[in-house]
């Protein structure tokens, strides 16, 4: 099933649709990865990237392109992203572990140090993982970018965390 | 009753609306924005999440904030805008009566004459009937969205949401950073209708997208309120299946079965009209100017067709600039000039699967115009 079926993409139609950092550019450490795959006009990812990692063009419904090399894992398009569709992911944060960061607009916000169950795409919880970083500058206009370190094996699924219920108002 | 008169007189204080009023503006007309509600921005100041577009359309920024800021254009280029003021009507020869309220007064009715009208009225929910529809508790998404995010109060706890477009999509995103649970989303169709990573935000906070499903029954309690929601699937011509019925537990019913167009005062003004079911309902025809069969009325938004902020905002500004064109502000060749570029830009908005059918569309509707409407109808 497409994403357009089910609400959510599977890691099969993601490498069928967007370009993924190689093994090798994951393995020097913290990259993007964009997980936009149908042509609507939008390109604020391409100019939040000062790096030029992010490639649109003309016309702005192109798909956006990541050149890995150039990439540094910053994250700042994780925040600029309207689609929430941009997660930073590190595989060689440890030797058991990566860390995925990922935009979460929800309150409360978590702290760092806090443990939380790591959902999938489709919400489902997969693993506990413990917030080691979030941040939250005025520059990202209220869509903070949170980290979870997560059992590696995890690294290409988790892309939340469980929301706290009941707590937003 | 004395008339006032004035250059241009827009209705509507959206997107459309304060876009065209500060194109005009800027170019020294003179210009009125009557809005019948309390505060201006139309659906700016509940759009929360930040937009979509192109920089030149502040993508990236959120709809609350790009309302601040065409506030703040509007203001610095003189523009007047009445607030709680409903245009009740539009006569021949020109003049525009307005009931204008006031904080310290009583209401007033003011007559404008106007020498060009923009109508911007933006769109109205469509409803869906089901057994139960009127029961407190079923509610148009626009208007649980005006309560989280406006009134910053929650319509209930539990929420179920009818239709899978964008409205649909980022409404229940919203309701949920309200605090509300959103129990499924239940859609007609066999694919969700907006973009992908709206249907992911909320697929990843875990709520249920159901798909070829509808809603057949509003459950309510003692106090005839909503306390429940049945829904049931559908076959291929949108009919229920009997024995497929569930019940979910809910609170809430929101509704987001799609817009149409405001076109009260769009017929009132006497603009030729045409039936469009990709833009909502009937629509105003209407030139590469944005103006209508009737001389001196434009149009933008909406209210020219359902579409979204990005594309009410050009055709606004389109409609501003040609209206100023109209009072001999702009020459002929600059304003031409402007309209192309803006026209670029909307047709880069009206591009890929979502828009494509979009730009057919309103390409086909002003060759229909150049068509039909061989001499306009004079209004002032």
């Amino acid at each position: 099933m497409s994403i357009a079926e089910c609400g959510f993409l599977t890691y099969d139609e993601l490498k069928e649709k967007q370009t993924l950092p190689s093994d090798a550019r994951y393995s020097k450490g913290p990259v993007a990865v964009i997980e936009c795959v149908q042509e609507i006009p939008c390109n604020p990812c391409e100019a939040a990237c000062q790096f030029g990692a992010i490639h649109i063009g003309d016309p702005i419904t192109s798909l956006p392109s990541l050149t890995a090399e150039k990439c540094v894992g910053c994250g700042v398009c994780v925040s600029r992203c309207p689609g929430l569709a941009i997660f930073v992911v590190n595989k060689s944060y440890t030797k058991d572990t990566a860390t995925v960061s990922f935009p979460y607009e929800y309150e409360p916000v978590p702290k760092e140090g806090e443990v939380h169950k790591g959902l999938n795409r489709r919400g489902e919880p997969v693993c506990e993982g413990k917030i080691v970083k979030v941040l939250n500058p005025v520059s990202y206009d209220h869509t903070p970018v949170v980290t979870i370190e997560i059992p590696k094996q995890y690294a290409d699924e988790v892309r939340s965390i469980e929301r706290e219920r009941g707590k937003g108002a | 009753m004395s008339v006032k008169m004035i250059d241009v007189l827009v209705i509507g204080a959206g997107p459309a609306g304060l876009a065209a009023a500060i194109e005009a503006a800027k170019l020294s007309a003179s210009v009125i924005i009557a809005d019948l509600n309390m505060k201006p921005g139309g659906q700016l100041f509940k759009q929360i999440h930040k937009f979509f577009g192109s920089s030149a359309h502040h993508s990236g920024s959120r709809g609350i904030d790009i309302g601040r800021m065409l506030l703040n254009e509007a203001e610095e280029a003189g523009v007047e805008i009445w607030l709680k003021s409903t245009v009740t009507g539009i006569f021949p020869g020109g003049k525009v009566s307005i009931e204008r309220e006031y904080d310290d007064r009583d209401a007033e009715l003011v007559t404008l004459h106007p020498k060009e009208v923009v109508i911007a009225t933006g769109a109205s929910e469509n409803a869906i009937r089901f057994k139960n529809w009127t029961a407190p508790g079923v509610m148009g998404a626009g208007a649980a969205q005006t309560m989280v995010n406006v009134n910053h109060v929650r319509p209930g706890n539990k929420v179920v949401m009818l239709g899978s477009g964008n409205v649909g999509l980022i409404v229940s995103y919203q309701l949920m950073q309200a605090g509300c649970d959103v129990k499924a989303l239940v859609e007609a169709a066999p694919k969700i209708g907006g973009y992908a990573v709206h249907a992911a935000k909320i697929r990843r906070a875990g709520v249920p997208i159901l798909l070829r499903h509808t809603i057949i029954e509003a459950k309510t309690g003692q106090d005839g309120s909503v306390c429940g929601c049945v829904t049931a699937e559908v076959n291929e011509h949108f009919a229920p299946i009997p024995g497929t019925e569930e019940t979910i537990d809910c609170d809430v019913i929101t509704i987001a079965a799609g817009l149409k167009p405001t076109m009260d005062l769009i017929k009132l003004a006497g603009c030729e009209l045409t039936y469009d079911a990709l833009f909502g309902g009937y629509v105003p025809l209407h030139s590469e100017k944005m103006e209508t069969s009737v001389r001196g009325i434009f149009v933008a938004g909406d209210s020219t067709g359902v579409e979204e902020a990005n594309t009410a905002l050009d055709e606004g500004r389109i409609a501003g600039i040609s209206a100023a064109e109209g009072l001999g502000l702009i020459s002929e060749t600059e304003a031409a000039d402007r309209r192309t570029e803006i026209w670029r830009r909307l047709d880069s908005l009206r591009m890929g699967p979502f828009g494509e059918r979009r730009r057919t569309e309103k390409n086909h509707l002003i060759e229909l115009y150049h068509e039909s409407v061989k001499e306009q109808k004079a209004f002032a």
